[in-house]
């Protein structure tokens, strides 16, 4: 018998070594992690498994956003010799296609499960103490499981602001955004986080007269300061509104659409109309009514479950990760955690979570990317630092693609080298970022970066030229 | 062309050497032949020359520093060359010196290859500075930030505990090392021991004890010699070699006679060699010597021949040499006998740890007065312990006895070597 077993698996199916609350990318990658180490594996999930990410966050939107691409594209097209004349677009057929992605992926998930079997539990979980997880199916029945180890992987959900309450018809939450089957004639967007900018940039590409209202004075405020810049330019090129600094006060109804009054960054009241208003504010963790309270199970402030470096919340044996234990609220630190959390459990040991070196990715065109630490929060450590800023323009990939616009830019510690953060606005961002993740993770300095070759001619010289504008010595500027 | 200054086996035993002191310094111009270096061997005090011409570009290894035979310890190139990632290879400064592993390891390696590849490269001249911080040592695994942390915290990677995957040093460990601070000095004046640093030759000494303690069969024969005559022998003369300036200790007298006894019992001046029996027929004599960290049995060669006064000098220069460190390997190697005595210390007697492949050492004890029966009467006579220590596999205890016998009428009766 393995050392996380409970005494004696009962023959009804009831007992289990692990019981994973919840199916998205925390839950699902830990309870087949857990299975592929031996442990007997049952995951909960009332919705459709792959969580938000899967079905209602990550996947379909990027599946709109490469729709959005196409569609704005084609007005480069005749440079390419193809004259495109008299084309409609609509939204329909590009949300019909993101559903399919998402069911397919679903499916995906359901068949790992099998593989790897992992007993999927249809309903919702509830801690009810002493190992136990009871399950309320959609017609109300209950049943009790039981396991050595429970993991609470229930994700998050949109954020509903007092004066900006989601109603679902006209003003939205990224839930809803994702199910219109046409664009809005005018699409208020409040919040430009990683949400709001990629609503913005598909319904702008599918007619929709876009404004982005943000309370922080940029666009991607959690992004270094000059990624915001190039792409509030790029947006307001694009015909965007952006008002960022303001603060939006009060929200009502108009007989087609919603008006909001907002302050705006030079404090004065500003009254704006639209036909429907996406709100895209934040997250809240899942963690109301699954009996945390009952079992003693900490809860910080703002409502996420407390854990400690294994995962492991105030409870022993109960673990927690994902949005619900906190951000940042990406599918792919939660994923990290529920693999991190499970091999603990087996005893595998692992090296844990290096929050230092989560990478964020934003799909709207440019796209950006960053890991590590902007330039103002790496002179707010205090460190001596050197910016090396490679523009695309300087790179013969890129220019070929007819994507030349934006950059990378690398924040190097002067004394010992280190590669402390990466921004990259431009083709591919999402994919160059990998690089100094890699790098970062084996704690690279900015001259190894440069020493590996890169392959010619891709997107990739850039990184190696952005490590060296760093050093001083950029070759291709 | 750059040359490149290794460790080179300056005894046929050496496996690893000290730079005692480099007699060159960076920036000096050498010439092929020339004395650069001051090396500690396992036995003694070696020169290392150079073997190329040119000037002194970069010394790897400080002085103190050990470094495996064939690791580069220097570099020699034209004033203005390009040596470029040479002086990436210095080897780990090991102070212990006791991590042996990765050395052997080192030795297995196709290290002329490598050379050839590094010296054939060319390697832009901005990279070596850059660089430097790797080469701390090339088979230590730490990430590049790490080495660059250390370099500059002056911790040494060698002393750090990886914590990475493979036990690979990665920041924080090197973080750590900086919290904790320097490791505390080896020897506090008020403690209750020193931790002496293993000299070269005591690491030979101990391989060698314990080869010889583990494989060896000893057995040990104890005499105990009037030496009555051989005080009154040596008495007479040195009274006639005072005139020339000349005069021989008791030890002197006992080498004599034991090289005399080793000519006619050629079964102990023998060597085992694993699949036969060597007897010589020249008797060479080693002589253990104390020096300041250590022993050496320098070998006074065909003593059998040599008059007590011509040894007794042979002896003196030797041992003033081993002292210094300043012995020929040829000097201290292929003894056939050895011979260690203690009796300056008042030892009465004492077992002599053999040192094979010969196959017997004689320990000399303190010459005393001590009261003895004589025809049925206590007297006092001057009286010496030996003991012969034998290597069974090559002589049995009849064997040694009959030597002992020899040797014993040689110094209990002088004249007794010319009849």
């Amino acid at each position: 018998m393995t050392r996380w077993s409970v005494a004696g698996n009962t023959k009804d199916g009831s007992s289990f070594d692990l019981i994973v609350v919840g199916g998205g990318p925390g839950g699902y990658v830990g309870a087949i992690r857990a299975a592929q180490l031996g442990m007997k594996v049952a995951c909960v999930e009332a919705d459709k498994l792959g969580g938000v990410c899967l079905n209602i966050g990550c996947i379909p939107t990027k599946a709109l956003l490469t729709s959005a691409l196409a569609v704005n594209q084609l007005a480069h097209a005749s440079g390419h010799g193809i004259e495109v004349k008299d084309y409609t677009v609509s939204l329909g057929p590009a949300q019909e296609r993101s559903r399919s992605v998402a069911k397919q992926l679903n499916r995906g998930v359901g068949g790992l499960f099998k593989k790897n079997k992992v007993t999927h539990i249809e309903g919702f979980g509830r801690l009810a103490g002493d190992g136990a997880v009871e399950v309320e199916s959609e017609d109300g029945g209950k049943k009790t499981y039981r396991a050595g180890h429970i993991l609470l992987a229930t994700g998050s959900r949109p954020r509903s602001l007092p004066f900006l309450q989601i109603d679902g018809e006209r003003i939205w939450s990224s839930d809803h955004a994702l199910f219109q089957k046409e664009a809005p004639k005018s699409l208020g967007i409040v919040g430009a986080g990683a949400i709001g900018m990629e609503f913005a940039d598909i319904f702008d590409a599918f007619g929709s007269e876009v404004t982005i209202i943000e309370a922080l004075d940029r666009v991607l405020p959690v992004e270094d300061a000059d990624v915001s810049a190039h792409v509030h330019k790029v947006f307001k090129k694009r015909g965007m509104r952006i008002l960022a600094g303001a603060r939006l006060k009060s929200s009502e109804p108009t007989d087609s659409g919603v008006r909001l009054v907002l302050n705006n960054s030079d404090g004065e009241e500003e009254t704006l109309e639209f036909d429907r208003v996406l709100s895209a504010v934040g997250r809240l963790p899942n963690t109301e009514d699954l009996g945390l309270d009952e079992v003693g199970v900490a809860v910080g402030e703002d409502g996420s479950i407390e854990i400690d470096e294994r995962m492991q919340t105030t409870v022993k044996g109960v673990y927690a990760v994902g949005d619900c234990a906190g951000g940042p609220l990406l599918a792919h630190k939660a994923s990290h955690e529920g693999i991190v959390c499970v091999e603990h459990i087996a005893g595998e040991g692992h090296g844990g979570v290096d929050y230092r070196n989560i990478p964020a990715c934003t799909y709207c065109h440019p796209e950006v990317a960053s890991v590590g630490l902007t330039e103002e929060q790496a002179k707010e450590e205090g460190y001596d630092i050197e910016v090396g800023k490679f523009p695309w323009v300087g790179n013969g990939r890129a220019l070929a693609a007819g994507d030349a616009d934006g950059f990378i830019k690398v924040i190097r510690d002067r004394r010992y080298s280190e590669v402390l953060g990466a921004h990259i606005v431009g083709p591919h961002a999402t994919e160059l970022i990998a690089e100094f993740v890699v790098g970062r993770h084996l704690e690279t300095t900015a001259e190894e970066m440069e020493k590996a070759i890169h392959p010619h001619p891709t997107l990739s010289e850039a990184v190696a030229e952005a490590a060296l504008a760093s050093l001083g010595r950029a070759i291709h500027i | 062309m750059a040359t490149k200054v290794h460790m080179e086996a300056l005894s046929p035993t050496m496996e690893e050497g000290q730079v005692v002191k480099w007699l060159k310094s960076e920036g000096d111009t050498v010439s092929s032949g020339e004395v650069i270096a001051e090396i500690e061997t396992d036995k003694a005090t070696m020169e290392l020359v150079a073997r190329g011409d040119g000037t002194l570009r970069k010394i790897l290894l400080q002085e103190g520093g050990t470094a495996s035979v064939g690791e580069v310890i220097g570099v020699i190139a034209e004033e203005d060359e390009d040596i470029g990632d040479l002086d990436r290879e210095a080897p780990t400064p090991s102070g212990d010196g006791e991590d042996e592993g990765p050395r052997a390891e080192a030795r297995e390696e196709p290290q002329e290859g490598d050379e050839e590849a590094a010296v054939g490269k060319k390697v832009p001249a901005g990279t070596a500075a850059e660089e430097k911080d790797t080469s701390v040592d090339g088979r230590v695994k730490a990430s590049p930030l790490a080495r660059r942390l250390a370099e500059e915290g002056g911790v040494a990677l060698s002393e750090v505990q990886g914590s990475g995957p493979g036990g690979r040093i990665v920041k924080s460990d090197i973080e750590a090392a900086l919290e904790k601070g320097p490791p505390a000095p080896r020897a506090r004046p008020d403690a209750e021991y020193e931790d002496v640093k293993l000299s070269q030759m005591r690491k030979a000494i101990a391989k060698r004890l314990v080869e010889s303690i583990g494989p060896v069969p000893h057995f040990f024969l104890t005499v105990d010699v009037d030496m009555s005559r051989a005080v009154d022998a040596r008495a007479r003369v040195n009274a006639r070699l005072e005139a020339e300036g000349k005069k021989v200790s008791y030890n002197d007298i006992v080498l004599k006679a034991t090289a005399l006894a080793l000519r006619k019992h050629p079964e102990c001046n023998a060597h085992w060699g694993g699949d036969h029996i060597r007897r010589f027929h020249r008797v060479d004599l080693g002589v253990a010597v104390a020096i300041d960290d250590g022993l050496i049995t320098p070998i006074v060669r065909d003593a059998d021949l040599k008059g007590m006064a011509e040894i007794s000098e042979e002896v003196r220069e030797l041992a003033g040499r081993a002292r210094d460190k300043k012995l020929k390997p040829d000097e201290y190697t292929g003894a056939t006998f050895s011979v260690s005595n203690l009796g300056m210390f008042g030892i009465e007697e004492f077992t002599a740890v053999i040192n094979p492949p010969e196959a017997g050492i004689l320990a000399v004890g303190a010459l005393e007065e001590r009261a003895v029966v004589v025809d049925g009467e206590v007297v006092v006579k001057p009286r010496m312990k030996m003991t012969m220590s034998c290597d069974h596999r090559v002589i049995d205890g009849a064997q040694g006895s009959r030597f002992l016998q020899t040797l014993t009428a040689i110094l209990e009766e002088p004249l007794v070597a010319l009849a």
